[in-house]
């Protein structure tokens, strides 16, 4: 501080000095906020406690007392509500993950489609993304779920049928299981090993084209490394698999696993529906790569392919990435859709069944929130760190 | 989503500033009754093509509305899924639940509202198709079945598939029509629901001779109206209303002899319809409380027959459901 400034400030009143009077309404807003949030909490407590409307966590360690048609973990009528919260998680997880992967692969095809040199693939990418964007997606889960799914044949025998292995009906995909025998966790080892391999192998083919510029195929080997070794490693240990098929009881089949139609349905309309979106995103990010670039390339004599892959796409993502990390969450929020047809995820079972069995909707209504909100939140961090390494760097 | 609205009503209702609950001033003050139904279940709440609402539910929330009000039809129907139908009480949407709801102790206890009496005594069946050959739902090993989520049925099959060691699988729907349209794709192969709501949904399949209930009933659904706790006044309007009814036909009293027997009746019949002692007002009411709902709504049996029993396509028997003289459990407690 000058003397000047000094001087001019010692005039002043203290509640005068433009700092100090922010930090005071700083604290008066966060006095009144924290209030607020009192007021909440302490009258939804006491509104539930003079109705009669039981409260608390306790609940979670209760036994359920019902059961969930799909689970991927050991899941009963004997186990607990919090068990039936995971396994609806779980089930959101796995269908969202899903959508995510088929909806990427869509929209990236059909988006690189819009711009083919042949008419038809052009006229029907368009045709494609005009048609799912603009049908309600609700509509879209009950056209798969009632409409083509349940045409499936109803009795078991009737099957679509691929070699007797795989059987296909109205109650689900029914595919043969593979299980493991001994030695098999030496095929899985060399799955991991062939993924380690190929990363080192990455970093150093990189290194050895910065140094000397030569060019290493380091997809055709890493496909090599990631097949050949566990194939290998199946052969040396005597091929330690068996393959459990699905049999044909009385109601269905027994055995192997089997794919629900409610979650075939879900992960068919909410892939279909967002894969739209997401060609739309690579559209634009296509067309915000200047027409130079590709010239530029092209009188390089690059290939076309090359074009593509090293030069238009890598700049595409810097516009393409952001947009998809919306698409992803709201393909995320849009699972819970699930509940129109039963399929069991975590909005279905928690805030359908357990929210009714126990009648605890604040608690179970601010879990779910929660867990949709760190889930979107997990999605955001990874999308953001992705966006970070596609965008411009200076050597 | 029309249940987090659902929800959202919920909350806001929870968090705001506590208020004392007199929901009789409430309806009186609105001139309406705003009753919670099912989304559509015959016999006990369905909406005919002009947008009329009938059934053995609704006559529980026209009864009310005569008692208070004075006339049956002065009530508003919402319809609900099994998963909404507590919040919305509870949150205040509505005044009076009357959805095939079974009185459980989990719902009586720690949802904080209370079961005004039961107007049909219930239990868990199952139906299939008859294609299926099965006989009994001990063969049900291994099978699908379609449920409406959010019920207690859900919880009184996984008790019968345990006790019998039996495995079973189960998807949940949100409506009743939704499993019904399962059973028809063959998505499940059986269907497992309240008996009354068994022979109901077997009306609405496309060949109801395909289809046949099956003779186990596995567990007590005694269905009834539900009120929010802490509303005794109101709690003791409703649970009298169903009593009334049950009375009236105990009595002989019917929605054509009413009046008459008002007059004229014997002493229990003038007690009940108002005309002898003051039982409207102790429960705040008119005198012609009863009066009003036997004329307009009719005694139990009238109720029945017309809505569920011989006179609707549904055909049930009285069964349990007939007065406590009569080989039934129904009991109202005395009128006096």
């Amino acid at each position: 501080m000058t003397e000047d400034q000094r001087a001019v400030s010692s005039k002043h009143a203290f509640y005068n000095n433009p700092k100090n009077r922010a930090l005071i309404y700083q604290l008066l807003l966060l006095i009144g906020i924290g209030y607020f949030f009192y007021t909440i909490v302490s009258n939804t407590m006491a509104n539930m406690e003079a109705r009669g409307i039981k409260s608390g966590f306790g609940f979670l360690q209760a036994t359920s007392g019902f059961d969930i048609l799909m689970s991927l973990i050991p899941f009963d009528a004997t186990y607990s509500y919090g068990r039936t919260f995971v396994v609806g998680l779980l089930n959101t997880i796995l269908v969202s993950i899903i959508g995510i992967i088929l909806a990427t692969i869509i929209g990236f095809l059909i988006g690189v489609a819009h711009f083919s040199p042949n008419w038809l693939i052009k006229k029907l990418a368009t045709a494609y993304v005009e048609t799912f964007r603009n049908i309600p997606l609700l509509l879209q889960v009950f056209f798969w779920y009632f409409a083509v799914l349940a045409a499936l044949p109803t009795a078991a025998r009737d099957s679509v049928s691929i070699g007797e292995a795989v059987f296909l009906n109205v109650k689900g995909l029914f595919i043969p299981k593979l299980i493991g025998e001994s030695g098999s966790s030496i095929v899985y080892l060399s799955i991991a090993v062939a993924l380690i391999a190929i990363l080192f192998l990455r970093r150093w083919a990189k290194k050895r084209q910065e140094l000397t510029g030569a060019q290493f195929p380091v997809l055709w080997t890493g496909l090599g490394i990631f097949f050949g070794l566990p194939l290998l490693a199946t052969l040396i240990t005597g091929i330690p698999f068996g393959l459990e098929y699905p049999i044909m009881g009385r109601f269905s089949f027994d055995g192997g696993i089997t794919v629900i139609p409610e979650l075939m349905a879900l992960a068919l309309a909410l892939s279909i529906y967002t894969g739209a979106f997401i060609a739309e995103a690579v559209r634009a990010g296509i067309q915000a790569v200047p027409h130079g670039q590709t010239e530029a390339a092209r009188s390089l004599g690059m290939k076309e392919s090359k074009i593509m892959s090293l030069i238009v796409v890598p700049q595409a993502m810097r516009v393409i990435t952001p947009l998809l990390n919306s698409e992803y969450q709201s393909l995320v929020k849009n699972s819970t859709l699930a509940t129109a047809i039963g399929y069991p995820d975590l909005f279905t079972v928690f805030v359908g069944t357990t929210l009714n069995q126990t009648g605890q909707a604040i608690e179970i209504v601010f879990m779910t929130m929660a867990v949709y909100f760190v889930i979107n939140m997990i999605i955001s961090f990874v999308m953001n760190r992705f966006n970070k390494s596609t965008q411009i760097t200076a050597r | 989503m029309h249940k987090s609205i659902l929800f959202g009503l919920a909350t806001v209702a929870l968090f705001s500033a506590p208020v004392q609950a007199d929901t009789l001033e409430d309806v009186k003050k609105a001139g309406m009754l705003k009753c919670g139904v099912s989304t559509g279940l015959a016999g006990f709440s369905q909406k005919d093509e002009k947008g009329s609402w009938s059934g053995l539910d609704v006559d529980v929330c026209r009864g009310v509305a005569a008692a208070v009000l004075g006339d049956a039809s002065k009530v508003t129907y919402k319809p609900l899924t099994a998963k909404e139908r507590f919040t919305a009480l509870q949150s205040g949407e509505i005044d009076i639940l009357s959805r095939n709801t079974t009185w459980t102790h989990t719902r009586d206890t720690s949802l904080g509202l209370n079961f005004a009496g039961t107007i049909y005594y219930d239990g868990t069946g199952f139906m299939v198709s008859k294609k299926l050959g099965v006989k009994s739902a001990l063969e049900l090993d291994g099978a699908a079945a379609c449920i409406q989520a959010g019920t207690s049925t859900e919880l009184a099959i996984a008790d019968y598939f345990r006790e019998n060691n039996m495995k079973y699988k189960v998807v949940t729907f949100d409506t009743s029509d939704q499993t019904r349209t399962g059973l028809e794709s063959g998505r499940c192969d059986f269907l497992v629901s309240d008996q009354s709501q068994l022979y109901a949904l077997r009306i609405g399949l496309k060949d109801p001779a395909g289809a046949i209930v099956l003779p186990e009933v596995i567990s007590k659904e005694p269905l009834g109206p539900v009120v929010r706790q802490g509303d005794d006044k109101w709690f003791n309007i409703t649970k009298w209303v169903v009593n009334a009814s049950i009375e009236g036909e105990f009595q002989g009293v019917t929605s054509e002899n009413a009046d008459e027997l008002a007059k004229s009746g014997k002493p229990g019949q003038k007690r009940l319809l108002g005309t002898e002692g003051d039982l409207g007002e102790k429960l705040g009411l008119s005198k012609d409380w009863a009066l009003n709902v036997i004329k307009q709504v009719g005694n139990y049996s009238e109720s029945f027959e017309r809505n569920v029993g011989q006179d609707s396509p549904l055909k049930i028997k009285r069964g349990l459901n007939a007065q406590w003289n009569n080989g039934g459990i129904l009991y109202s407690p005395a009128m006096r």
